[in-house]
């Protein structure tokens, strides 16, 4: 249980977001960019922004997440250290237009 | 209308296995239907209120309020499944004979049916939550209508009730004497697969280490994202590309479970002296 909460205050004081944490906006459905560089074999966080009216949920299959973005929130999602490669990504409540892919380098 | 259709049967098809197995693990016990009614009805009025409260709840503990939250509505559920499978180990033999003998148990399964509901009315709520964010998103932007959007949730939902009830019917054609240790197994790994998938919310929200992320990837085989992925991913936590801690939980609760049933003695076999009539009884029953 200490372990746990040890772990959660870490991650929180990690989770605070910072300049150059690679990000997402959601707009229109859509998400920009559509394809966003991340660094390959390190731990990183992805701020995913929704700028639409509506939720969204960020979803992934290769990089096994699925987070809901409220509208008008900016959420992080941690990720890595991913190997080089393409992951692609969805938005689950917009499956026709929201779609990207993360391009590990 | 068929992206409200696919999306309600989608996210409710994983609560309406959950439900399908609790229905024949409940067989025989007085006043399961009540009960797994009312468990269907707390989970939809929770996911409203989760719903409701997406944005407090996603900006809660900094940005990872959804992966804790899921975690625990898992986590919740992982043990009330246990508790089932150990009740089911106390009681099960002698349920099974008086719903043979009698069509209907008299052992009081008061708590299991309350565990069991608990459960329904959990994986409603957690399915649920994303189905309400998700119409009430098409509702306010509105380009097909609420009417269309109605339709085809409500076709998705009687989908997924009908899988629910196959499933259902499907276990009940299991001899009796049998039966039980079927829901108990399936129950065994719905329990692991959940405890499997909180492992890995938590460890995708970075609050536990991963042990490993992606130890092997079956995407070519079965991909998540397919119906048959989706449905053993409900019924047994599959995934595709699992983590290090996945697994170890997965491991880990089936362990315990185990461990339990095996410990737990089963009331119906104890021998009783005083009583000699019930043993005989008992041992002609086999």
């Amino acid at each position: 249980m200490r372990a746990l909460l040890l772990a959660l205050t870490v991650s929180l004081l990690a989770s605070a977001a910072n300049a150059d944490d690679p990000q997402l906006v959601i707009k229109d459905h859509k998400f920009q960019p559509e394809r966003l560089e991340v660094p390959a074999g390190v731990k990183f966080k992805l701020m995913v922004r929704n700028n639409d009216p509506t939720a969204e949920e960020f979803e992934s299959f290769q990089l096994n997440r699925e987070k809901v973005v409220p509208p008008g929130k900016e959420i992080p999602v941690f990720l890595g250290p991913l190997d080089r490669g393409e992951y692609p990504f969805f938005g689950d409540f917009h499956q026709d237009t929201a779609k990207g892919v993360l391009v590990a380098k | 209308m068929l992206a409200s259709l696919l999306i309600v049967f989608r996210e409710m098809l994983e609560a309406g296995l959950v439900v399908g197995i609790v229905m024949a693990a409940t067989e025989g016990l007085a006043g399961r239907a009540l009960a797994i009614l009312g468990g269907i009805g707390a989970g939809v009025s929770g996911a409203a209120l989760v719903a409701g409260f997406a944005d407090m709840i996603a900006e809660a503990a900094e940005g990872v309020g959804q992966e804790l939250f899921t975690a625990g509505v898992l986590l919740a559920a992982v043990a009330m499944l246990t508790f089932h499978t150990t009740w089911m180990s106390r009681h099960g033999r002698k349920l099974a004979s008086e719903i043979k003998e009698f069509g209907r148990a008299a052992v009081k399964g008061d708590k299991s049916l309350f565990a069991l509901a608990a459960v329904v009315g959990l994986a409603v709520m957690r399915e649920g939550s994303e189905v309400v964010l998700f119409l009430y998103g098409i509702a306010a932007s509105s380009h097909e209508g609420i009417g269309a959007m109605f339709a085809g949730g409500a076709i998705g939902l009687v989908l997924a009730a009908a899988v629910s009830y196959a499933l259902y019917r499907g276990l009940l054609t299991i001899p009796m004497r049998h039966l039980f240790s079927v829901t108990n197994g399936m129950i065994a790994l719905l329990a692991a697969g959940m405890a499997g998938q909180a492992a890995a919310v938590l460890a995708g929200a970075d609050v536990i280490p991963s042990w490993g992320e992606r130890l092997w990837n079956t995407s070519f085989i079965l991909p998540d994202g397919s119906w048959l992925g989706r449905a053993l991913h409900a019924l047994i936590g599959y995934s595709a590309a699992p983590s290090g801690v996945q697994i170890a939980a997965w491991l880990a609760t089936l362990a315990v479970i185990a461990a339990l049933a095996r410990w737990t003695p089963d009331e119906n076999r104890k021998p009783k002296p005083a009583a000699p009539l019930t043993d005989t009884k008992v041992a002609a029953r086999g």
